[in-house]
């Protein structure tokens, strides 16, 4: 396929599921801050530090407030990961691979669009801001169903599949960072009862909770990390992503297990090891903070390889007739 | 209260669903009918729900200017017009000879240029013109075919004669507006037109296929036929890309494609692969930077040799402009007589020439009364409305004639046929035109439709989508 469609089809699939992740990242936050103690107060400076957008947001807004954040994350169009650029992104690329794509898929990317687009016209949308989320994940699952139904599992799907598994392991590892700069200034006052509940606001941020459950019956940090980061069954844990990623990957490049033929499968396949072969209390002993930060740098230079391999290719300089 | 034609007025046009007397016409009693035994409000709700649809499906065109919400649905009407078989049979006789003809004559004007030599058309007037390229003097297309697909734009004047205004062979759009309606139309009126008879046009598609890879060079089994588009942000985007997901080939831009070892490749996930076929919806000044305009970014650098050396076949063929400017087409039924010794079916509007001393004349002295147009412009800019225009429009226009003479024509303003169209809660008369599409491959086949287009402003003569133009769905029946 060509590389141009295969780079749109790629980011198509990661700008949604990254508009997804936004709103989670909300809904999470929105969540902590009903159950937390009044005296704590709300934290949105957290959100706009996790994303990576800090000074952007600084110079921009100033204050970190629920307003300012909420505004800057969900329609702010000058922010390019925000919601609506996201999904604005997502269709643009969607509609430069109309004929590629399922006309059901594209006309979910278009809905998905013009729910967002009339909902930043609307200044009551964010009156209740769980609502609206939560018709974004509504609206991103859609497509991914769509897709799955009507797509055929051929060449361009697998890259599909590359650009939402690596966005949502990545996504992921940021929903675990949420609660570590949350707790990172009082880290002692917060009592258990607290803790608690705010792991299970965590979890259900990512739909893990009743996963959870019945993988282990306690919410305790460490179990919570190895079931986001290292479970296997888990569709939106680290491990199943990068897992599946690599199966879409081998499947475009033809390589056998445990083998490569290109720097992506050397480095996806480097990180999937470690992931199989690390126990979550090597993660914490050496800080989960600097774990996931150093996954997600190896995140994106999987990123970089991708767009090397397969979305620039020059003629061999020499041979392109006159 | 139902919708009925009980108060229409055709008032003195050419309507094409309605008589004069009232009554519908043979061929849209069935629809008529229909509509009228519909419940009160239900065609407002259809003709809603119709426009729904094509917004969601995103079949839409943008409006440059402002930031957001600047895509807007191509207005759509939803009483279809109808063609009549006996009316449909002159106009595709017709036009399979104008097509015939406007061949020869490229191929004739390309290499031994008989027709200037006989002195039938002025050869200045050839030469001159920036449609003619000579860089495709000499040049030996695939099976001698130039215009692969052609829009003709055809009107009806009061007295129910049908004319051609002007042939479309560079890159003719707004047959996917054709097919899009279709499928829209089956859904909304399903009844009326399963009775109607109505003859298919779903095929376009495959039959366009089928035009492409007939052109391939020899010896290639199944050869890679791809279309070429300017990108997302050309206005006819959706027809690019809706053509090549409908034919199952790949939508190229320029970047993907690169001259290499004398052919044409594109850039894909394994590697190069060769090209063989390229529809190309960019017009020929850009197509490649090497040949034509220096400053493209938007072509191939190169295509033009490997394209010389029938390593690749291009749709249409760069050049063909020529045999769609305005001035040439007022030849055209000396074309028709030089080359195929017939007299010309489908008539032309009568056209003055305002290169022509005599009859420019005739134009300045009548400028309130003539439609006046650039010949090579399109899309309604630089044209003039005489009987709708003011004195210093008119006076502007007087001006650039002096200034450009070869540059206008001018045509008696026709009373454009009408058909009715939805106006809030009843029907109303509208001026329309036609364009069928063409194809040339093994055999001309003319698609039984064709896009009509509206003007939606009440008493306006300009269809364009860019002047506030609509479309309908066009039934022809069999």
């Amino acid at each position: 396929m060509l590389s141009r469609v295969a780079n749109s089809i790629y980011w198509m699939s990661r700008y949604l599921e990254r508009a997804e992740n936004v709103a989670r990242f909300i809904g999470v936050n929105l969540n902590l801050s009903l159950d937390m103690p009044g005296e704590y107060g709300e934290q949105w400076g957290p959100l706009v530090n996790i994303t990576g957008d800090g000074e952007f947001f600084t110079k921009r807004y100033g204050e970190t407030t629920r307003e300012n954040v909420l505004h800057f994350l969900t329609f702010d169009r000058d922010n390019p990961n925000s919601i609506l650029s996201c999904v604005r992104h997502a269709r643009e690329n969607a509609r430069s691979v109309r004929e590629i794509i399922s006309s059901e898929m594209w006309e979910q990317a278009n809905h998905f669009y013009l729910m967002v687009k009339d909902a930043a016209a609307n200044k009551s949308s964010l009156e209740n801001p769980h609502d609206f989320y939560q018709n974004v994940k509504t609206e991103s699952h859609l497509f991914d169903g769509i897709t799955e139904a009507t797509m055929s599992h051929g060449e361009a799907w697998h890259f599909l599949q590359m650009g939402e598994l690596l966005e949502r392991a990545d996504k992921t590892s940021r929903i675990l960072d949420v609660k570590y700069f949350i707790l990172l200034p009082d880290q002692h006052v917060l009592g258990a009862a607290i803790d608690n509940i705010q792991w299970s606001a965590l979890l259900k941020s990512a739909s893990a909770l009743e996963m959870y459950r019945k993988h282990s019956k306690q919410i305790t940090p460490s179990k919570v990390a190895e079931f986001l980061l290292l479970n296997k069954d888990f569709p939106r844990s680290v491990q199943s992503c990068l897992r599946r990623a690599t199966n879409s990957l081998r499947a475009i490049t033809g390589s056998q297990q445990d083998d490569f033929s290109n720097v992506i499968e050397r480095r996806l396949g480097k990180l999937l090891a470690d992931l199989n072969y690390t126990q979550i209390d090597e993660i914490i002993s050496c800080g989960l903070h600097e774990f996931l930060d150093g996954l997600q740098t190896r995140l994106n230079k999987i990123d970089d390889a991708i767009f090397e391999s397969y979305f620039t290719l020059r003629p061999l300089t020499g041979r392109s007739a006159t | 209260m139902p919708l009925d034609f009980k108060l229409y007025d055709t008032e003195n046009f050419y309507d094409e669903l309605i008589q004069p007397s009232g009554a519908p016409r043979p061929g849209a009693k069935i629809l008529v009918g229909r509509i009228e035994a519909l419940h009160d409000g239900e065609i407002i709700a259809r003709q809603k729900a119709a426009e729904a649809a094509m917004y969601n499906m995103g079949i839409t065109f943008t409006v440059y200017g402002n930031d957001e919400s600047t895509e807007k649905i191509f207005p759509f009407d939803i009483v279809p017009r109808i063609v009549e078989a006996k009316d449909w049979e002159y106009i595709e006789r017709g036009l399979k000879q104008r097509i015939h003809a406007l061949n020869m004559f490229l191929d004739d004007i390309y290499h031994k240029q008989k027709i200037l030599k006989d002195k039938i058309i002025p050869a200045d007037m050839i030469l001159s013109a920036s449609s003619f390229r000579p860089q495709c003097v000499g040049l030996d297309v695939p099976r001698g075919i130039w215009c692969h697909i052609t829009g003709t734009d055809l009107i009806r004047d009061r007295d129910g004669q049908h004319y051609v205004l002007e042939d479309n062979l560079r890159c003719p759009s707004g047959v996917s507006y054709v097919l899009e309606n279709r499928q829209v139309l089956k859904r909304t009126l399903p009844i009326a037109f399963e009775a109607s008879r109505v003859r298919a046009v779903d095929d376009y598609p495959a039959r366009l296929l089928e035009t492409l890879q007939f052109l391939a060079p020899d010896n290639i089994p199944s050869p890679t036929v791809v279309v070429l588009t300017p990108g997302m942000y050309n206005s006819a985007y959706f027809e690019h890309s809706f053509l090549a997901q409908q034919m199952g080939v790949e939508l190229v831009e320029g970047s993907d494609l690169v001259v290499m070892d004398g052919y044409v490749h594109m850039r894909t996930t394994s590697g190069f692969q060769r090209v063989d076929v390229i529809y190309r919806r960019i017009d020929d000044d850009f197509i490649d930077p090497k040949a034509f305009r220096a400053d493209s970014v938007l072509g191939v650098p190169g295509l033009m040799d490997v394209y010389r050396n029938g390593r690749v076949a291009l749709a249409n063929a760069p050049g063909t402009g020529i045999a769609d400017d305005k001035a040439v087409y007022t030849y055209l039924p000396q074309i028709v007589k030089y080359y195929l010794g017939e007299d010309m079916i489908l008539p032309n509007v009568p056209t003055h020439i305002c290169a022509d001393e005599k009859e420019r004349e005739y134009v300045l002295a009548n400028l309130d009364k003539l439609v006046v147009k650039a010949t090579n412009e399109s899309g309604g800019y630089g044209m003039l409305v005489g009987p709708h225009s003011t004195k210093e429009q008119q006076t502007q226009f007087a001006e650039l004639i002096r200034k450009n003479p070869r540059n206008y024509i001018a045509q008696p303003t026709l009373a454009l046929s009408r058909a009715p169209v939805l106006v809030d809660d009843h029907f109303e008369g509208r001026h329309i035109d036609l364009r069928p599409y063409i194809l040339y491959g093994k055999d001309i086949y003319v698609v039984p439709g064709g896009l009509t287009r509206v003007a939606l402003k009440k008493g306006s003569l300009v269809v364009n989508s860019s002047q506030g133009g609509g479309s309908k769905d066009t039934w022809v029946l069999s």
